[in-house]
């Protein structure tokens, strides 16, 4: 099965991806992520205002089957919480990319070492089986 | 090397994502845990259970022989009809939770996947003193389970103009029959908590025989959407809810063991267990905190103190929330007791709700 691993975004090992934004960063799940997890029916975001060094667990989002931690790809404050999640957690599964986004965030310069696309799809064939 | 069904090129070919579950390389979805889970529900939902164990047993003390290994009174099981049963250890903890269907001149045993060589050893280690032949039918035959309301129409439409009468086999009953032309051995039991049938026929036609299923609209079903159906109902899974380390009595299931029978491999201990009342017992809850409680994560009470462990848990596809089962002291076990779950290390509150959580639709 093939996943969608869109060119312009970076990626953490941990199946996070991270758009830039003028000088702010959008942080989502994978498409690979999202399909393993199945339904998400469940997340947990943080307030605007937290404060995140990279690595940091920032939420969790759980299907039927699973619970996963959210780890952030970088660090920087929480700008935004996409809220409308709230109601339609199903926009994970269907559009990962877009708007299923999670946060937003200012950064503060610290990262993850996060991957490109070819490499994160390299990542995501080395798991699936 | 994982084991395969007869099934699993189908499964693998229709794009089923595989697992390892008991040393099967099994589906544990097709279209997704939600969808297929409703289906079960509303319509009707197709599972490949060929990794269950399959045996018989015969002989002319073959009554005898389970009646000395299971906890169920199986003399009181009629001709054509099945019961649920418990194999017991000595010390009362479970062996394994079991069906057995009294068949002409034979018992049919079903048994979990993943205690497949387990059973075997431990049924043929009580047969000394009896005239009994244990025979395994794992291989040979398939094993499919067809759940949901609109199961019954189906087979109906599946079924051989006078080959039997589906519509009249009573819950639990059994009976042989023609399905699609190929001789099936027919059973109106389940894992869902819906009216439904568990057929088994020979393993040759399994591929023929599921097409056929999901030409009628039966929808397939893997692993995931088996165990939040079962897990609404709170029937319980063998390594969760029930263990060599849990006796019948904690997990809610002294229904299944008759006392007054007669002598049984775990009589006594249970006995005892039964007259001081266990310590803990399997109990339902919600969430009243903003989580999920999942197998395995600790229960402490309201002081703080370590006291049990959850069993399941998971966001229900029917009711719409978090729920669970957990082993906690007797005293936290009634409805309306509050306790919490450490949910990534951080107590999240919970409450004893009344199981089960969804009423069995089962067509007695």
């Amino acid at each position: 099965m093939s996943h969608n691993v869109p060119a312009e975004l970076r990626y953490s090992t941990s199946d996070e991806w991270v758009r830039t934004e003028g000088e702010e960063l959008v942080i989502g799940v994978s498409d690979f992520a999202q399909d393993q997890l199945g339904d998400i029916v469940y997340l947990e975001l943080p307030k605007v205002g937290l404060i995140l060094a990279p690595g940091d667990s920032f939420g969790v989002i759980e299907s039927v089957k699973a619970s996963s931690d959210l780890y952030a790809p970088v660090g920087g404050e929480v700008v935004a919480v996409n809220g409308k999640l709230e109601i339609s957690q199903e926009a994970i599964n269907q559009d990962p990319y877009g708007a299923g986004w999670l946060i937003r965030v200012r950064p503060s310069g610290a990262e993850e070492e996060l991957l490109d696309a070819a490499g994160y799809a390299a990542h995501c064939a080395d798991r699936a089986h | 090397m994982l084991k395969r069904t007869p099934l699993f090129e189908k499964h693998v070919a229709a794009g089923a994502r595989m697992v390892e579950f008991g040393g099967w390389e099994m589906p544990v979805q097709y279209s997704g845990i939600i969808d297929e889970h409703t289906a079960v529900r509303q319509r009707a939902g197709l599972f490949d259970i060929s990794h269950m164990g399959r045996l018989m047993v015969r002989g002319p003390q073959a009554e005898d022989f389970l009646q000395y290994v299971v906890t169920c009174d199986v003399s009181a099981i009629p001709l054509g009809q099945a019961s649920y049963g418990l194999l017991c250890h000595p010390d009362g903890g479970i062996v394994d939770d079991i069906f057995i269907y009294h068949l002409p001149e034979e018992y049919l045993v079903v048994v979990n996947a993943s205690n497949r060589e387990k059973d075997w050893r431990w049924l043929h280690a009580h047969t000394e003193g009896f005239d009994v032949e244990i025979v395994g039918r794992s291989d040979r035959w398939a094993m499919l389970a067809l759940q949901g309301p609109e199961a019954e129409a189906m087979l109906i439409q599946a079924e051989e103009p006078g080959a039997g009468s589906l519509s009249v086999l009573p819950f639990h009953g059994v009976a042989l029959s023609a399905l699609f032309g190929f001789t099936t051995l027919v059973a109106r039991t389940g894992y869902a908590g819906e009216d439904g049938f568990e057929l088994f026929f020979d393993a040759v036609h399994a591929e023929d025989f599921w097409d056929k299923l999901v030409g009628l609209g039966a929808k397939p079903c893997g692993l995931g959407a088996r165990d939040s159906l079962r897990f609404e109902p709170c029937l319980s899974l063998y390594g969760h809810e029930i263990s060599d380390t849990i006796n019948p009595y904690e997990a809610r299931l002294g229904w299944v063991v008759k006392l007054d029978k007669g002598d049984f491999v775990g009589r006594e201990a249970l006995a005892a267990i039964k007259a001081a009342g266990p310590t803990r017992k399997l109990t339902g809850f919600k969430m009243v905190g903003k989580g999920v409680a999942r197998g395995d994560y600790p229960v402490h009470n309201l002081d703080g103190e370590l006291v049990g462990i959850v069993t399941t848990g998971m966001p229900s596809p029917t009711l719409g929330r978090p729920l669970g089962m957990a082993y906690v002291p007797t005293a936290l076990s009634t409805v309306g007791r509050e306790f919490d779950i450490i949910i990534r290390g951080k107590p999240v509150r919970a409450r004893a709700i009344t199981m089960p959580f969804y009423k069995p639709q089962y067509k007695k």
